[in-house]
């Protein structure tokens, strides 16, 4: 038997998942319980004791949830993979492994609105600094290097203007630090991009948007590529020193190369508590099992969308990584050769007020606060998505005041351009 | 050979090959790793022996500890070291004596002693370092993949429910050919480093 490497829609569609051993039923069955029972006193205590492979509590591990795990962790690449309620718990728990009160990360500043909040405002009261760099300067991420620093954070392709980051430059920093890589997938996928062949040490997901596909579910999802070493220099002791509510097991020295997703699991979620419920597992399993597909015609639809926008005499601008030209397109055609993506923004030329008049008058796109839906999307970033940041970050996030974000969902781009159009000349 | 990776069909291949497997530095202290790779190496069907000059005297979930491996009075396929990089010497010299002699000399997850590796291939025996038997295990038959954990391996066919002292195929498709290029990175990285 020769080992061969399936393909990535091979992988997509089956990675993690058998027929169920009970019933033989093909797809993955909803394991829709909070528990599971043992087979004897013997067996409970080693599955508490992290000794035995087996199920003990949904909080903790799920069937249904851990084929989407496995799913993810194939596609990107990485050991091992948790699976969380949201992409906002992915961050969180990640974290909490890595950083004690006092400690600091660095953060690009171009991010999910949502994610720059989370990381100022509500990491400030666990003590956990964000040290922010500008993803177009490697060298701001060097020069924010302390005695403190425990990780690096980055987005991909940055939200909201699809902008592609230059993971080698930045990975090759946090190397020479000593300091894991973390990389915010969502808007790229697997499919586009994947993180870890290009230097990352972690990538985090909100399983909400194109990997899930559909709008219909909110999830989230850690993947461990592996790669670090949590035992060097004493920095990480979650994952180094004993563990006091595991009779002294040393997380690393007992799990190796997936000992990063094992900390996540058994010391983050456990306690922490953001459990992805096993239904919304089945629905974003579901989702990834066409993810190839959709990505591709998400991609085409926004390129075609894109370039029309770019020739309309109302359109002040556009920025997205896949149009020749753009300032990231060399980026994009670096690590994201089968696509930029789908999520990007123009500006107006008449402003905020004909951004706002365009959002109101689309028919076919829907107005919300989501991407990577098979429905096309729009929204202005500056008064919802970033609206807690100040003016000054606004720009500097790719959030002006005159900008609009589409996403560029799987409908017919003719009928998307056609909205647009009518939009724009109302 | 080189020991930064390992094919999925080296490692099947020793796991569906052997039957008994000495343990050299197996802990009775039910939370260290050597212990409970011990229980569910022998929950999986093989014939497991414990040695640790320590213990003797005692057992280890039924099979009484021996002080060396020259005291084991039969054939033995593998030795599982479960000692430190700089304590594998002794141990692989012990196993050179037996007669007849092992086929694998497997370290432990953080164990590693590339002069050791050589000496043991030039005596025609196979090696593994730094890899656990329980997760190797875990993962090609897929029982790992309850925590998440990538196996490398496909399956079309219906899973057997695991009973006690099943043994499982680990005959799966593997996707990932062995180690995983992030796993090569990791090793290339460190050896960048030292």
């Amino acid at each position: 038997m020769n080992d061969r490497l399936p393909g990535f829609s091979t992988l997509a569609v089956h990675a993690g998942a058998q027929p169920d051993p009970t019933t033989g039923a093909r797809v993955t069955p909803i394991y829709q319980t909070t528990s599971f029972v043992f087979n004897d006193a013997d067996h409970a205590a080693s599955l508490f004791g992290l000794q035995a492979f087996g199920n003990i509590y949904t909080r903790i591990t799920n069937p249904t949830t851990a084929v989407l795990e496995e799913r993810v962790a194939a596609l990107e690449g990485g050991t091992a993979a948790l699976a969380v309620a949201s992409g906002h718990a992915a961050q969180v728990v990640v974290l909490q492994q890595l950083l004690m009160p006092g400690d600091e990360f660095i953060a690009a500043r171009k991010l999910y609105g949502g994610s720059i909040n989370q990381f100022t405002h509500a990491f400030k009261s666990f003590g956990w600094n964000v040290i922010w760099a500008d993803p177009d300067d490697v060298g701001s991420f060097e020069r924010a290097v302390t005695p403190h620093t425990k990780a690096i954070f980055i987005e991909s392709i940055a939200n909201p203007a699809g902008s592609i980051t230059d993971i080698e430059a930045i990975s090759a920093v946090a190397r020479k630090a000593g300091l894991p890589l973390i990389v915010d997938n969502t808007l790229a996928t697997p499919y586009l991009l994947r993180p870890i062949d290009h230097g990352a040490d972690i990538v985090v997901h909100s399983l909400t948007k194109f990997l899930g596909g559909h709008g219909n579910s909110l999830g989230g999802i850690i993947v461990d590529a592996g790669t670090f070493d949590w035992s060097k220099n004493n920095k990480y002791p979650m994952l180094s020193e004993p563990r006091p509510e595991y009779h002294g097991i040393k997380i690393q020295e007992t799990f190796g190369n997936f000992a990063f997703a094992i900390a996540c699991r058994v010391l983050g979620l456990r306690d922490l508590g953001p459990a992805l419920s096993p239904f919304n597992a089945f629905l974003i399993l579901t989702g990834i099992e066409t993810l190839p597909l959709r990505m591709q015609k998400h991609c085409e639809n926004a390129k075609a969308v894109a370039e029309w926008l770019s020739a309309h005499p109302a359109v002040a601008a556009v920025s997205y990584a896949g149009l020749a030209g753009d300032k990231y397109n060399n980026l994009a055609r670096k690590y994201a050769p089968r696509g930029a993506g789908a999520v990007f923004t123009f500006s107006l030329k008449g402003g905020y007020e004909a951004g706002v008049n365009l959002v109101s008058n689309l028919k076919l796109f829907s107005h919300l606060a989501n991407v990577g839906d098979t429905r096309s999307l729009v929204i202005h970033p500056a008064s919802t998505t970033h609206s807690q940041l100040d003016d000054a970050a606004k720009v500097k996030s790719g959030a002006a005041p005159d900008v609009v974000r589409l996403s560029i969902g799987i409908e017919d781009k003719e009928d998307l351009i056609a909205d647009l159009e009518q939009a724009l000349s109302t | 050979m080189n020991h930064d990776s390992y094919s999925d069909d080296y490692i099947r291949e020793i796991l569906n090959g052997v039957k008994t497997i000495a343990m050299v530095g197996a802990s009775p202290v039910n939370v260290r790793p050597s212990y409970f790779a011990f229980k569910y190496l022998a929950q999986r069907g093989y014939d497991m022996i414990p040695v640790n000059p320590g213990h003797v005297g005692k057992s280890l979930l039924g099979k009484p500890f021996v002080a060396s491996l020259l005291e084991i009075g039969r054939p033995v396929d593998m030795i599982d070291i479960f000692r430190n990089s700089s304590n594998i010497m002794p141990a692989l010299d012990e196993a050179l004596k037996m007669t007849p002699l092992p086929k694998v000399i497997w370290m432990q997850l953080g164990a590693r002693d590339d002069a050791a590796a050589a000496k043991a291939e030039a005596a025609g025996l196979k090696v593994v370092m730094n890899r656990c038997p329980k997760i190797e295990y875990g993962r090609l038959s897929s029982e790992i993949s309850w925590m998440g954990v990538n196996s490398r391996t496909l399956s079309s066919k219906r899973a057997p429910i695991p009973t006690l002292g099943m043994r499982l195929s680990l005959n799966r498709m593997s996707v990932g050919g062995g180690e995983t290029t992030a796993s090569d990175r990791a090793a290339k990285n460190k050896s960048e480093l030292t």
